[in-house]
């Protein structure tokens, strides 16, 4: 039996798929991955993502340990409630993780980090902190469930069952939250669709589920959560990037600051490399799914798909793929799909976003 | 558990059908297109390709995975439904309707014995979990 989150009997009540995720048994799916794909494109659906795990610090050096913790710079954060996606690096380059960072003052910040990743982030943050000699408190809060309710109308459907939210999180912009008593409301996601990611209490979490479902958000697994990202041009930890690349190799470039002054683990590295490698997307062009580790052959030499899958909204098969330098959007490269070469077209994600195709 | 009695099994779950043309029917179980979820993709053998029985023949791909279809018989590839291909919802929607390739069995008679009925089938499918 793996972890649980505190919705686990709502899924399994619901008849969700449970399956193992990093260690947590979640819902993959409660019927048909794609139509809860495309309710999430046409109208609204919800996630558990309680899986994930969010980290405050606090305290008066909070900016500074953040400053030498991560690629991206928390300095660009200068409102209450501003996020900024970032990469946490070794000091070799290498993608410890990927995560969010929310600004609240000057003396809280908040991560959210990936479940399967998270006690090897708390380690790693723990040392960092002991090296620094800086003073903070940095704390797990397993106390919270998350939940993101994403769609072009998840927003409205929030303020149907919670009337009282809509004053907090109305006048948010994107990458922006609020508290709103003991919840906080951001407006982030991982689909490429408008919507909300609620931070809450535990034990409100199967009501909340409940009072969403009632407004007609539909439960989603991470089956569609999946492909949603992906076609949101979207790397997925552990399969997209990891320990062994750089954020220079995975697409990530524009989230690294590396201009000023501002030192931080792993800049040394990236500073010196020259990529040989590069993240882009691919679109096969005949019918039929592009699946990770796939192999790709270009005219500048051999790559591999990091993530694949079928598009719902494009109906083709769509990936990442690491490829070789050189490489550029529009050429036509193959894929090695069971023995046989398949062309498929180079391009620059997102393939869909806010429901629209992209390429 | 959907499962016709009135057809034969292989464990790996495709259904066969003796027709009275002499031709066998192949498809896959209900139980196995509920496992893969929604299928998005499906390459059929070639026509005329000559099969081993339990070789793999065919693949069905979901939105989550590819999956090998086997060739519940020996024989020779006579015949496949391409409106099966070009609609793959459609084997979630029915799949002992939308068949997906016919084989003129070299040993009908042995082979279709040593498959499963739908007792068996029913049973091992159960304990697949």
């Amino acid at each position: 039996m793996g972890k649980r989150t505190p919705l686990y009997d709502t899924h399994a009540r619901a008849g969700a798929k449970l399956v193992d995720f990093a260690g947590w048994d979640m819902p993959i799916h409660y019927g048909s991955q794609l139509e809860e794909h495309f309710r999430v494109r046409r109208d609204a659906g919800m996630f558990d993502v309680s899986h994930m795990l969010a980290v405050d610090l606090i305290g008066g050096e909070a900016a500074a340990f953040l400053g030498r913790l991560l690629a991206n710079d928390v300095a660009k954060l200068k409102s209450a409630g501003r996020a900024l996606y970032s990469c946490m690096l070794n000091p070799a380059g290498g993608v410890i993780d990927d995560l969010i960072v929310y600004f609240f003052g000057p003396s809280h910040y908040r991560l959210v980090v990936n479940a399967g990743t998270a006690e090897k982030d708390l380690a790693w943050m723990a040392r960092q902190l002991a090296d620094s000699e800086l003073e903070l408190q940095l704390t797990p809060r397993h106390d919270l469930a998350m939940i993101a309710v994403q769609g072009p109308q998840a927003r409205e459907r929030l303020w149907q069952a919670y009337p009282g939210t809509r004053e907090a999180s109305s006048v948010l912009a994107p990458f922006n939250a609020a508290f709103d008593g003991d919840w906080l409301i951001a407006r982030t996601g991982y689909t490429g669709e408008d919507g909300f990611e609620l931070a809450l209490p535990t034990e409100q979490a199967a009501d909340v589920w409940a009072q969403l479902a009632a407004a007609g958000v539909a439960p989603c697994g991470l089956g569609c959560r999946d492909t949603l990202r992906l076609e949101a041009g979207m790397n997925l930890y552990g399969q997209d990037m990891d320990e062994t690349v750089t954020p220079l190799e995975s697409g990530l470039a524009w989230t690294v600051a590396l201009a000023d002054a501002r030192d931080f683990v792993g800049k040394a590295a990236l500073l010196k490399q020259k990529p040989t490698r590069q993240l882009l997307g691919l679109v096969l062009s005949e019918r039929g799914v592009l699946r990770a580790h796939q192999q790709v052959a270009t005219e500048q030499g051999p790559g591999e798909i990091t993530s694949g899958s079928y598009s719902p909204v494009l109906e083709q098969g769509i990936a990442l793929a690491r490829l070789p330098a050189g490489v550029a959007t529009g050429d036509v490269v193959r894929v090695d799909i069971r023995g046989k070469l398949h062309a498929a077209r180079v391009v620059k994600p997102p393939f869909v976003r806010n429901g629209k195709a992209m390429i | 558990m959907n499962v016709p009695a009135n057809l034969k099994y292989a464990k790996s779950h495709e259904w066969a059908r003796l027709e009275a043309d002499g031709l066998v029917t192949v498809g896959i179980t209900d139980h196995a297109q509920e496992a893969l979820g929604d299928i998005v993709f499906i390459e059929l053998p070639t026509l005329g390709k000559a099969v081993k029985a339990g070789a793999e023949c065919a693949v069905v791909e979901s939105v989550k995975a590819a999956s090998d279809i086997y060739a519940p018989l020996s024989g020779e590839v006579v015949a496949i439904n391409q409106a099966a291909a070009d609609s793959p919802e459609s084997v979630n929607q029915d799949a002992y309707a939308n068949w997906l390739f016919k084989l003129k069995p070299s040993d009908a008679a042995g082979e279709m014995a040593a498959l499963l009925d739908a007792d068996a089938y029913a049973k091992a499918a159960a304990s697949d979990h």
